[in-house]
């Protein structure tokens, strides 16, 4: 299944949806436990293996029945661990976890049920474009199919219990990837994050390693679970917070058009030059190049290159999936080397 | 606040503590890995938050030392492991320290302490009282909000009342 997945861009990145020009995804996990277990940092590993045991169909049938696949993280490579980090199917935290673990996911990759995560489940959906309500309707389904055959651990007072009392409650997280080069380049990232963190939002970077914000993509992600329903929670991003962070973004890039019109078109010349002939090249460096590139797309301002081929570079562009479509393990140096190559010809008119 | 640890004076300081002793307020400033390094923030929190939210119970530090002797009858966690792992040991924890958790948990949801989202099916039915406590506690919380404090006050008798009888 990896191998064939690793070739092309799950739905989320095909940037076909609602406001893909600065929505990326949007995603919502939901975390649950199940009654009558302890939480994961006391189960032995018998224990580990009976709850992935018993929730193994259920998750199975939840991610799509057969279409869906289930992965054992202990049976597949580190690589292959990796793999699955990259596209957003299994946190970091799955893949460089120990014992019994895995992850149901689904043929389109929307949907993806982690076991024995931090908690007994976690359950992702996530989405192209801003499409909260779509993606709230089905997690929701998803999460009463589930709890049609398993008896969460519930609280009347806390509400779902979590091993970490931060998600408590609802065990709701809500986060939504963006594309902000314009507010990064006229300098008002900062003012934007800062009103964020005052509304108890998340801001961190996207790809890479937990980093603040390398290159222009962010997460924002919501903090509190408890005393607000998910309903209440969700339209808050769909309604108030993320429209006024397109809004903003939209107006930052209106100036660069009109009033930076040549350090704008020197940014998107200068990286898609940098892209097509550099010979060794960081995923940092390339983070922020193709940003640049997608940035000059949207606003017409680069018209041979399309999105998809964006979307496709950042993702075949991370180190394993490098390693993973060259079929071997490379040093730093030569992932540098086989990255630019990748870019370089699927960026050379003619060659792809 | 910018400031240097007072421990290492190089790193900049970014745990700020408030400890009363004998009624005098002292005030600390730790760079992370210095904290890390005495105790008060957990090694490599799971979240990051967590680490933040402990880090605000220090300050009252006493009412902390009679709550590190607690621990869950089911899994034996005590409040201490909690304190250093930042994951709880098992779902009855948050009865076993729930004197520790609330204050917590009300720090981490904006002062929130009652859940008022979905609820499993299995409980649905018979709860009709707690229905009740639900929709009043998301009236309170609009209330709250709108700043309409007299209309405030008179839900949240009406809830202790529910929750009394
Ligand atoms: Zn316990």
């Amino acid at each position: 299944m990896l191998d064939e997945m690793v070739r092309h861009a799950g739905e989320w990145l095909r940037g076909s949806g609602p406001m893909n020009e600065i929505v990326i995804s949007s995603r919502v996990r939901l975390a649950r436990n199940v009654a009558g277990y302890p939480f994961l940092s006391r189960t032995s590993e018998n224990q580990r293996s009976e709850l992935m045991e018993m929730l193994r169909p259920h998750v199975v049938s939840a991610a799509g029945g057969a279409a869906g696949a289930f992965l054992d993280m202990n049976a597949i490579s580190d690589l292959d661990q990796q793999v699955l980090v990259e596209r957003h199917l299994v946190s970091r935290n799955l893949a460089e976890g120990k014992g019994s673990r895995g992850v149901a996911i689904s043929k389109t990759e929307n949907v993806s049920v982690m076991v024995n995560e931090e908690d007994h489940l976690r359950i992702q959906v996530l989405r192209s474009g801003l499409q909260l309500d779509e993606i709230w309707r089905d997690i929701n389904a998803l999460d009463d199919k589930l709890e049609s055959k398993i008896e969460y651990a519930f609280h009347p007072r806390y509400g779902y219990l979590t091993a970490c009392p931060t998600n408590v409650g609802t065990g709701i997280r809500v986060s939504v990837m963006l594309h902000l080069p314009g507010l990064k380049l006229t300098g008002e990232i900062e003012r934007v994050f800062r009103a964020a963190r005052d509304m108890r939002l998340a801001v961190r970077g996207l790809f890479g390693e937990g980093t603040e914000a390398a290159g222009d993509f962010f997460q924002v992600s919501n903090q509190v679970t408890l005393g607000r329903t998910e309903e209440d929670t969700i339209n808050d991003f769909r309604l108030s917070v993320i429209p006024k962070i397109i809004e903003y973004e939209q107006k930052a890039r209106r100036t660069l058009v009109s009033e930076r019109t040549i350090s704008l078109d020197d940014r998107v010349w200068r990286s898609l030059g940098t892209l097509r002939h550099a010979r060794t090249i960081s995923s940092e460096e390339v983070m922020l190049h193709l940003s640049h590139l997608r940035l000059g797309v949207h606003l017409g301002r680069l018209k041979d290159v399309t999105i998809q081929t964006i979307n496709d570079l950042f993702l075949m562009s991370q180190p394993a999936h490098l390693q993973k479509v060259q079929g071997a393990r490379l040093t730093g140096e030569q992932r540098s080397i086989a990255r630019a190559e990748l870019i370089r010809r699927r960026l050379t008119p003619g060659m792809n | 606040m910018n400031m240097n640890c007072q421990v290492c004076k190089k790193q900049q300081a970014t745990v700020h503590l408030t400890d009363i002793v004998q009624g005098e307020k002292q005030e600390r400033h730790l760079c992370e890995s210095c904290a890390q390094e005495e105790g008060v923030l957990p090694k490599a929190p799971a979240h990051v938050q967590l680490g933040e939210l402990i880090t605000g119970l220090v300050m009252n530090k006493t009412a902390i030392q009679q709550l590190a002797d607690l621990s869950c009858p089911h899994c034996k966690l005590t409040f201490v492991e909690f304190r250093n792992q930042g994951q709880l040991g098992c779902p009855h924890d948050y009865d076993a320290f729930e004197k520790a958790l609330v204050p917590l948990i009300e720090r981490a949801h904006e002062g929130a302490s009652h859940h008022i989202g979905k609820v499993p099916n299995r409980l649905n039915a018979p709860r009709a009282a707690d229905d009740d406590l639900v929709r009043l506690r998301r009236e309170l919380t609009r209330a709250v909000d709108s700043e309409q404090y007299e209309e405030a006050a008179r839900i949240r008798d009406r809830i202790r009342r529910l929750e009394e009888s």
